[in-house]
């Protein structure tokens, strides 16, 4: 028994090329190559700012959840990048293996597929997400801050020490190759008795607990925190599937920390929950994992479905067509959702009347979302449209998601299913869902609320760029694939004998390519914006003329987001104000803020997470277990500690909204026409009719 | 150091006391009648499954409401919301993990 | 819902948020961190859930060629357990009740100090139950899958009152410390809750695992 666990020199990925040099082995070592000279870069970057101070008081310690969102948007792009590069390298090796072995190893391969599942649902899409509704959600709501700012911290920094884990796997040792659900037996100590599953059970474990927690949050903000006169029913649309999402959080991760628990147990202490004979039945894994699979395919797309409510209602000046609808459509989704989960495996053997159940249960949320997409379209008809980023995202998002969903309602059907089961038809639909369902609409978002965030615009022209790179990258990478997958090819296979599906494969290497192209035009966008800050700078807070009450206040807001508590009397509250022309009036009286102090403590707690977890995964007992002792030691010493908050005096308040409306007051009036122009100055024209 | 500080104050802690001593009584008893079936042997089969079960849900209806003083007149609605949903979502997964499984395994067999 | 019917909503206390009017935490901080915990509570209650469904699969069909329920519960020792946690729960509501009305400290504590001692008492005999399963009845959680789910089950919930019981003392630490500030009344109220739910997981188990397992 080492002090090390099981960990030895061969495993760190540097020494392992250098022992067995292959191509394999090389874009391996260069990956974990990357990941620490990535680390050092950012490093030196932030030493030679000499940021090190701003970036923990101001950010590694912060509790405002606006800071905490935008950590968890740029943990998200730092983890897109990853996998995209990894889903790059999947579709080479594929074009180049048709009739050949290509250059990637199966178990390289395999490892790239895993990873690739395991970043996008939990390392990308779930930050990604939870940092856009941390971020937009409490101002919508008039609200200061969540309801536990602290427990807020604690959810980003868990989800850090997950993703620490999976980038740690690159260098020492090698990930799991299970696949993102890492179905048992397959994933069980006989099977796969490396440490790879173990760092897969570890990062998810993190990554949902996290979750949880955000849900709560997330959920308790809404209900108890929204401004007077803030009913649920003057919310804005994206709260709506705020709350939604927050929802499935809580009640939807339970089962997957149990399924992750369960298959560590038979793991480290040989249980028999999933086991070949001695009562062990992997299809409880598969019940458990999609019980939480199917509501976290929801708690992936709602939140885009309200960015592009917000998106629709914004650029086309009109309000939302069909409040109503949407949102009971939304609340039927997610309890929808929960009623679904078998048609991931149709296949495993059960009768026929419970799949025709599922199946049928799974076509009824097509309706819901089917009115979705109508109330969108007829909130753009006649609508005074401003052809933006965002709503390029949001157009491209509903025609191409309509033909996700046809293809979801062919899958619903068992009998079908049978046919395409773990096929590339099956690759292509989900990727279908979440491209345009997710990702287009969290980059839409940061299109959206980058100006609130700070305080100047994204440039329009690379972001049109990027938008027609990711909408072609799109269509080229997938469309074959449906094809494919309804000529008979399987998901997950390393190389091919039929020549014949050759271009379809080339097809579809273009298109990541291009996806990637993609994601590098949107960080180019980042780079001249930044560059050109100035003539994008918005400093009227009000770029788009926005309907929702987070445009009402400073960009970037202050810390406490609104000086005086607004008092709402509709939906579209903003706009409300600025039709009665009561916009940057200042209020007649001020009160002391108080708002959490900053600790490192959720930090902490992080760390101290991923340590334990590395410990467990390479058997470094000591580490674990002091890891752990040295989470739940943080947080009883953290219930000690009684001075959590500071008081923001009213006159420092007063002082600084003040200034703020001077300035306001004295920007020109921008027509809606000039948004997209250096004319746009923050400050919409007031008195158009709503 | 301070006991109640006016009538409507000491008639709120009787009911208070009375509600815990009524919960403590009704759940051993239920506790008791539970476990006497199987002592007894007075009920045997799916009429033993039947009655234990009917038992259980009793007791927790019980600790719902006098312990955790759940009621569906009184409670806050929040709370009354959240918990029906809990139930609603808990019946829809263990029901439906429990038609599938045993399902799954009648077919096995 | 409506503007008028959200207030409504509002003026009623959380259910668990015992204090009388006029003291303790301001009802509109109290509110979001009662009802947070209400919230956490039924996620955990779902967890069980999920644990019971895994359970009832093992059940039928997991046991493999391993001694199967009714060759190993003896109904006296859950019994007992279940009088401990009864007693421990009625301690447990006196120590709020001692909360609410009295504001005395030195009650308080012995109320709580008896709610810890039969949680003690009640994770000792599980524990030497256990010993006994693994060593002398052959019954380890490695023997069969349904062994398994048994001792996950019984073991998350023994380790969710073991931590019921450090966070107990840890209350009580603060107790001494502080006296009854706002935030310790809050934690006692949140830490009732928690032992009260725990009960009822535990009456699902004498039905599920030990009176429907001799019986079957």
């Amino acid at each position: 028994m080492s002090l090390l666990g099981i960990l030895g020199w061969s495993d760190i990925i540097f020494v392992k090329a250098w022992q067995n040099p292959s191509i394999s082995e090389a874009i391996a070592a260069g990956a974990g190559g990357a990941a620490v000279l990535g680390a050092l870069g950012a490093a030196v970057l932030v030493t030679w700012l000499g940021a090190w101070r701003t970036l923990w008081t101001g950010w590694l310690t912060s509790l405002d959840h606006k800071k905490i969102g935008i950590m968890y948007i740029v943990l998200a792009l730092v983890m897109i990048a990853r996998a995209l590069i990894e889903a790059v390298l999947m579709r080479v090796q594929q074009a180049a293996a048709v009739g050949d072995p290509g250059f990637l190893s199966a178990d390289h391969y395999n490892q790239l597929f895993t990873t690739h599942g395991t970043i996008m649902i939990f390392f990308m899409a779930m930050p990604f997400l939870t940092g856009v509704i941390n971020y937009v959600m409490p101002l919508q709501i008039g609200s200061r801050d969540m309801s536990f700012p602290m427990m807020n911290a604690v959810s980003l920094w868990l989800t850090v020490g997950g993703a620490i884990l999976m980038m740690a796997s690159l260098i020492f040792g090698s990930f799991s190759t299970g696949g993102w659900s890492a179905y048992p037996p397959y994933t069980g100590a006989s099977f796969s008795p490396g440490v790879g599953v173990d760092y897969w059970i570890w990062a998810v474990t993190l990554a949902s607990v996290g979750s949880t927690l955000t849900g709560i949050n997330i959920a308790v903000t809404i209900y108890k925190r929204r401004a007077p006169g803030m009913t649920l029913f003057h919310m804005p649309l994206f709260c709506w599937t705020a709350l939604a999402v927050s929802i499935l959080m809580i009640f939807a991760m339970s089962p997957l920390t149990v399924a992750t628990a369960m298959l560590a147990l038979d793991r480290y202490a040989e249980f028999k929950f999933f086991t070949n004979g001695d009562g062990g039945n992997m299809m409880i894994y598969a019940n458990l994992f999609w019980l939480f699979g199917h509501p976290e395919v929801y708690i992936l797309i709602l939140p885009a479905f309200g960015v592009y409510s917000e998106v629709f209602t914004t650029f086309s000046g009109k309000t939302l067509y069909g409040y109503r609808s949407l949102v009971l459509a939304t609340m039927c989704i997610a309890v929808l959702s929960f009623t679904v989960w078998l048609h991931h495996f149709f296949t495993m053997g059960q009768s026929a009347e419970i799949n025709a159940a599922f199946g049928i249960a799974t076509m009824l949320i097509g309706i819901p979302t089917g009115v979705k997409v109508y109330d969108w379209l007829l909130t753009m008809v006649r609508g005074r449209i401003v052809a933006s980023t965002a709503l390029i995202f949001s157009s491209v998002f509903l025609v191409t998601f309509v033909v996700g969903g046809v293809t979801g309602i062919i899958l619903a059907n068992p009998d079908v299913d049978y046919q395409v089961h773990n096929s590339l038809f099956l690759v292509a639909h989900f990727h279908n869902m979440l491209i345009p369902g997710l990702l287009f609409g969290m980059i839409a978002a940061v299109q959206v609320w980058f100006p609130k965030a700070f305080g100047f615009r994204l440039d329009e022209r690379w972001g049109r760029i990027s938008a027609l790179l990711w909408t072609a990258g799109f269509y080229l990478a997938f469309m074959p694939l449906y094809a494919m997958g309804l000529g008979g090819a399987m998901r997950r296979m390393r190389s091919w004998a039929d020549p014949d599906w050759w271009p379809w494969l080339l097809a579809a290497e273009i298109g990541a390519f291009l996806l990637l192209g993609g994601l590098a035009t949107l960080l180019m966008q980042f780079w001249v914006s930044v560059r050109n800050r100035r003539a994008l700078a918005v400093p009227g807070g009000d770029p788009w003329d926005g309907r929702t009450l987070e445009w009402g206040t400073s960009s970037p807001p202050p810390e406490y987001n609104f000086a005086v508590v607004p008092q709402v009397d509709s939906r579209d509250a903003f706009t409300a104000v600025k039709a009665a022309g009561r916009a940057y009036s200042a209020p007649e009286t001020y009160e002391d803020i108080e708002m959490p102090k900053a600790t490192m403590v959720p930090l902490a707690i992080g760390l101290l997470a991923a340590a334990c977890g590395f410990g467990l995964t390479w058997h470094i007992w000591w580490l674990a277990l002091l890891a752990f002792i040295g989470i739940w030691g943080a947080v009883i010493l953290r219930s000690f500690q009684r001075e959590t908050s500071r008081v923001i005096p009213a006159a420092e308040v007063a002082r600084q909204h003040e200034a703020w409306l001077e300035m306001v007051r004295g920007l020109p009036q921008t027509p809606r026409r000039a948004g997209l122009t250096p004319a746009n100055s923050g400050r919409a024209e007031q008195g158009e009719p709503a | 150091m301070t006991g109640p500080r006016n009538e409507e104050e000491h008639e709120e802690l009787r009911r208070e006391r009375r509600a815990l001593t009524i919960g403590a009584v009704q759940a051993l008893i239920l506790t008791c009648a539970a476990f006497a079936i199987p002592a007894t042997g007075l009920l045997t089969g799916l009429a033993a499954l039947a009655g234990i079960a009917l038992l259980g849900v009793l007791q927790i209806a019980v600790h719902f409401r006098w312990f955790l003083h759940l009621d569906l007149r009184r409670s806050h609605r929040h709370d009354l919301q959240l918990v029906l949903f809990t139930v609603l979502i808990v019946t829809l997964m263990v029901g439906g993990s429990i038609w599938i499984l045993f399902d799954l395994h009648d077919r096995m067999m | 819902m409506t503007a008028s019917a959200h207030t409504r909503a509002d003026e009623r206390a959380h259910i668990g948020l015992t204090q009388r009017e006029g003291e303790g935490p301001d009802p509109d901080e109290a509110a979001p961190i009662i009802f947070g915990f209400w919230v956490f509570l039924m996620a955990d209650l779902v967890l069980f859930a999920v644990l019971f469904s895994v359970y009832a699969a093992m059940v039928n069909g997991g046991q493999g060629t391993a001694p199967g329920p009714a060759d190993l519960f003896d109904l006296k020792i859950p019994f007992v357990e279940t009088l401990i946690l009864l007693a421990s729960s009625l301690a447990c509501g006196k120590a709020s009740l001692a909360l609410k009305w009295r504001h005395d400290r030195g009650r308080l504590l012995a109320w709580m100090g008896l709610t810890f001692l039969l949680g003690a008492g009640f994770l000792v005999l599980e524990l030497r139950d256990f010993i006994q399963l693994a060593t002398e009845k052959n019954a380890p959680p490695q023997a069969s899958g349904w062994l398994s789910s048994y001792w996950l089950l019984l073991g998350t919930h023994g380790l969710h009152v073991a931590a019921g019981m450090i966070w107990l003392a840890v209350i009580a630490a603060q107790v001494v410390l502080w006296g009854l500030v706002h935030e310790v009344k809050l934690r006692i109220m949140r830490f009732a809750l928690f032992w009260h739910m725990l009960d009822i997981v535990w009456i699902a188990i004498i039905t599920v695992v030990y009176l429907f397992g001799v019986q079957s």
